[in-house]
């Protein structure tokens, strides 16, 4: 591969001018690599197998899918692993995260193990809701994760709401409140916006502008197409950042997470992501050319870009990234025999959870 | 001629206040917009503007004097070129100006609003295992009390909506939390429902109990999205693992005289949905008593009040523990001939009815429903067992109402005891007019109720 020259260039302990240079090149190949120089391996390799995992994970549910195993509506999150386990990095135990729909990355990102994951999609008791819930709403309060949310936009109150609550409760916590370019021209995103700002809320809005809500463009959908200065009105601070570089993510993560729990407030960060499959599995994704999807993948791709990094900077070697993928291809396959073997709930499961016994 | 100077309104409901303080003394020029008079209710304050312009020549209440009807003339304005002799003519000449603008009372002055001090069945202490002392309270003060005494007991109850801390409640139902609990817990929020429901729900979510108030139901369908697909349905979605244990609280139904954006009974919309628990109470001690119930339950509670009842006083139980039981409804009146069931400011008036139906020798049964869902269809059925009829009363449309629910209810579990079909008493299938007399033929009235009633028991 041509681009393996510019990678090589970025070694260890590379200079501010060797990266300069570095950027230079790469833009010319249109694909620009993650800065590994300034990350230990172990994280390094658990960045990469973490998005590894939501990767093979979506691919498995994509498949069990067209099986007929996963029924209702399934939203993938292939192509943006990055945002999610970027972020991740860069919050404690104790944060919350909050979401919308395309959710299975940011349940296994936060530890959500990918067998619970699993047997919701296909319905199962063994699923995180006892099959209650399905692809869309699954809840994890051991780890932090609020949901999985079915209303674009939904989720933004609510997780200024976790927000509130960390600081009502004088807790040093944050809330990652995520949200799509879809969401962000609802009108209860302002109002969030509004609230978190004049409240000085402990929230990060993760914008993960993926170019298309369902079929529509961002530029047939939004009359501005950056995202990052949506809560200027507000005096909310906001950046755009490179979603398909995990190192990017974890980086802009970290300093708006530290701004937030600070006391100052919310921040918005802008992930220039992209999904390459349909916005769900019922979509033919005809509103784009698949020559703008291949594209993506061959030059922007999340995974391909660490790995190239990790293997031009000798931070691990092939075979060691073949026997991740082995490991990660086995969680994976268990989780889905389990959601397949798992038992679909009990016929008295109807009616149970639906108030909380008084 | 001189002109009068009414009371004037400070609200829709507003039926009387106190003169406060007089600004403008006999002989002060008024100019129009100058400050006469502060008038006070228990809600608010409010200054009398001049309309007019001339010579204050008489006040005719007192300041301090309280209880002074809207309407009632408080000072007369001389005109230019006119002097005290004037005052002396006013008697025998029809005070025209004033007596078109008398004319139109408030609706709040409407029958209504005494029921419950007329009428014979109004239970002295709400329940009856109570044996307690109690005190004449107002439901405003109750809804208060009922926050006041949540808010101490469990530092996770917090309130929040528009106007509640500084400005004390738009209804004045916060009054003095601010002061109480600070502004950490007693939050004014800016106009925005759909975002602090949520933000309630979230705050829920993780263990908080809000208590979020809505200015009035009407705006709360900004909100619907939150209050259902959020705090509804989670607790179901996460196999059980999230709840919400959330209040929405505020106004339902039709205040008086304020049209059909604000004039709209919500309950068997949310009666409708699973996961919800809906709340109507009448009297002040079921307020307070439901009140403090719903900040303390799990699930996210609707709690239903309504602006007209805020004043009206009631017997309480003397006590920080006094909870009224969701989900049980409550025979407010014995009878044995006819079946009246209904909730909040409804149950005033089929008060009234049973009453007047009493004099032609028909002892109707009142059961105040209270709650909404759950229903208490037990209660409502034994009830119907034994007078054989049903009537109910509620201020919401006919199509899928609560009445509608009661009749098909009946069909289900009363059907061989019916002596009569179930008569819904609805309010009218329009949106609320404003007109004062068209507003009153859209809500059922006493007439109504006694008519229905006589109905079902081929008396009429």
């Amino acid at each position: 591969m041509a681009t393996k020259a510019a990678k090589s260039s970025k070694s260890k302990g590379a200079t501010a001018a060797k990266k300069t240079a570095t950027k230079k090149t790469a833009a010319k190949r249109g694909r620009s690599g993650p800065d590994v120089a300034s990350t230990n391996r172990d994280e390094l390799l658990e960045l990469y197998r973490e998005m590894l995992l939501i990767r093979r994970f979506e691919e498995k549910a994509g498949q069990m899918y067209g099986m007929g195993l996963i029924g209702g509506f399934c939203h993938l999150y292939v192509g943006q692993e990055a945002v999610v386990v970027g972020m991740q990095a860069a919050i404690t135990e104790g944060d919350t995260v909050i979401t919308s729909y395309r959710d299975h990355g940011h349940m296994l990102a936060t530890g959500m193990e990918a067998k619970g994951v699993m047997a919701e999609l296909t319905g199962r008791r063994g699923g995180y809701s006892r099959g209650k819930g399905g692809s869309m709403h699954m809840f994890s309060q051991d780890k932090g994760f609020y949901g999985g949310h079915g209303i674009v936009g939904a989720q933004v109150p609510l997780g200024t709401g976790l927000a509130f609550a960390h600081k009502y409760k004088d807790e040093a916590a944050v809330c990652l409140t995520y949200l799509g370019d879809g969401a962000v021209n609802q009108g209860q995103v302002y109002e969030s916006f509004n609230m978190a700002a004049l409240w000085k809320l402990p929230v990060v809005y993760v914008i993960e502008n993926n170019k298309y809500g369902m079929g529509t463009s961002i530029e047939r959908a939004s009359a501005r197409t950056d995202l990052y200065h949506r809560g200027q009105a507000y005096g909310i601070p906001g950046v755009q950042v490179d979603g398909m570089d995990v190192l990017a993510v974890r980086e802009a993560g970290r300093k708006a997470v530290a701004h937030a729990r600070s006391g100052k407030g919310p921040q918005i960060l802008e992930m220039l992501t992209y999904r390459y499959r349909g916005h769900s599995m019922s979509d033919p994704a005809k509103y784009r050319a698949k020559e703008e999807v291949q594209k993506m993948r061959q030059e922007r791709d999340p995974i391909e870009r660490l790995r190239g990094a990790l293997l031009d900077s000798k931070v691990t070697d092939e075979a060691s990234l073949k026997e991740m993928d082995r490991n990660v291809k086995e969680i994976v396959s268990e989780a889905a025999e389990f959601a397949q073997n798992s038992p679909e709930p009990d016929v008295a499961e109807l009616f149970t959870d639906i108030y909380a016994e008084a | 001629m001189p002109i009068e100077i009414l009371m004037p309104a400070l609200s829709p409901t507003m039926t009387e206040g106190k003169l406060a303080k007089w600004l403008k003394q006999t002989g002060d020029a008024v100019a129009a917009g100058d400050t006469i008079a502060e008038i006070e209710t228990d809600k608010a304050t409010m200054e009398v503007e001049a309309v007019d312009e001339g010579v204050l020549g008489k006040q005719l209440v007192a300041e301090g004097t309280e209880g002074v009807a809207v309407n009632t003339p408080i000072a007369v304005l001389l005109e230019e070129g006119e002097d005290e002799s004037a005052l002396a003519n006013m008697n025998d000449a029809t005070p025209a100006p004033a007596a078109a603008a008398a004319e139109a009372p408030p609706a709040a002055q409407a029958e209504p609003q005494s029921a419950p001090a007329k009428s014979p069945a109004a239970p002295v202490a709400a329940e009856p295992e109570w044996d307690g002392p109690t005190a004449s309270q107002s439901v405003r003060e109750a809804l208060r009390d009922a926050m006041a005494e949540e808010m101490r007991r469990d530092p996770t109850v917090f309130l929040m909506g528009e106007e509640v801390a500084e400005y004390q409640g738009a209804y004045k139902i916060s009054q003095g939390l601010l002061e109480e609990f600070g502004a950490k817990r007693v939050i004014d929020t800016p106009i925005t429902e759909q975002g602090f429901a949520g933000i309630g729900v979230g705050a829920a979510f993780y263990g908080l109990r809000p208590i979020v108030e809505f200015m009035t139901f009407n705006f709360a369908m900004q909100a619907i999205d939150q209050i259902i697909n959020s705090a509804a349905k989670t607790r179901y979605m996460s196999g059980g693992q999230i709840s919400s244990p959330i209040v929405f609280r505020g106004p339902n139904g039709a205040a008086a005289r304020v049209a059909a954006q604000h004039s709209q009974c919500y309950a068997s919309w949310y009666a409708h949905i699973p996961g919800l628990k809906v709340v109507a109470p009448w009297s002040a001690a079921d307020a307070k008593g439901l009140l403090k119930a719903a900040i303390r339950d799990p699930n996210p509670v609707i709690f239903l009040e309504n602006e007209v009842l805020y004043g009206q006083s009631f017997e309480v139980p003397q006590s920080d523990d006094w909870i009224v039981p969701i989900g049980k409804a409550k025979v407010v009146r014995p009878g044995r001939d006819v079946t009246i069931v209904t909730f909040s400011i409804s149950v005033g008036r089929a008060l009234e009815a049973a009453e007047a139906l009493a004099q032609d020798g028909i002892e109707a049964e009142v059961i105040d429903l209270r709650s909404l869902r759950p229903l208490d269809s037990e209660t409502v059925i034994d009830s119907v067992k034994r007078t054989n009829r049903l009537v109910t009363v509620e201020e919401g449309w006919p199509t899928a109402g609560i009445g509608a629910e009661l009749a098909a209810l009946m069909m289900e579990h009363a059907f061989d005891w019916l002596d009569a079909p179930v008569t819904r008493v609805c309010g009218a299938d329009v949106p609320m007019p404003y007109a004062a007399n068209l507003e009153r033929l859209a809500l059922p009235q006493v007439a109504d109720v006694v008519a229905a009633a006589k109905h079902v028991c081929y008396a009429d």
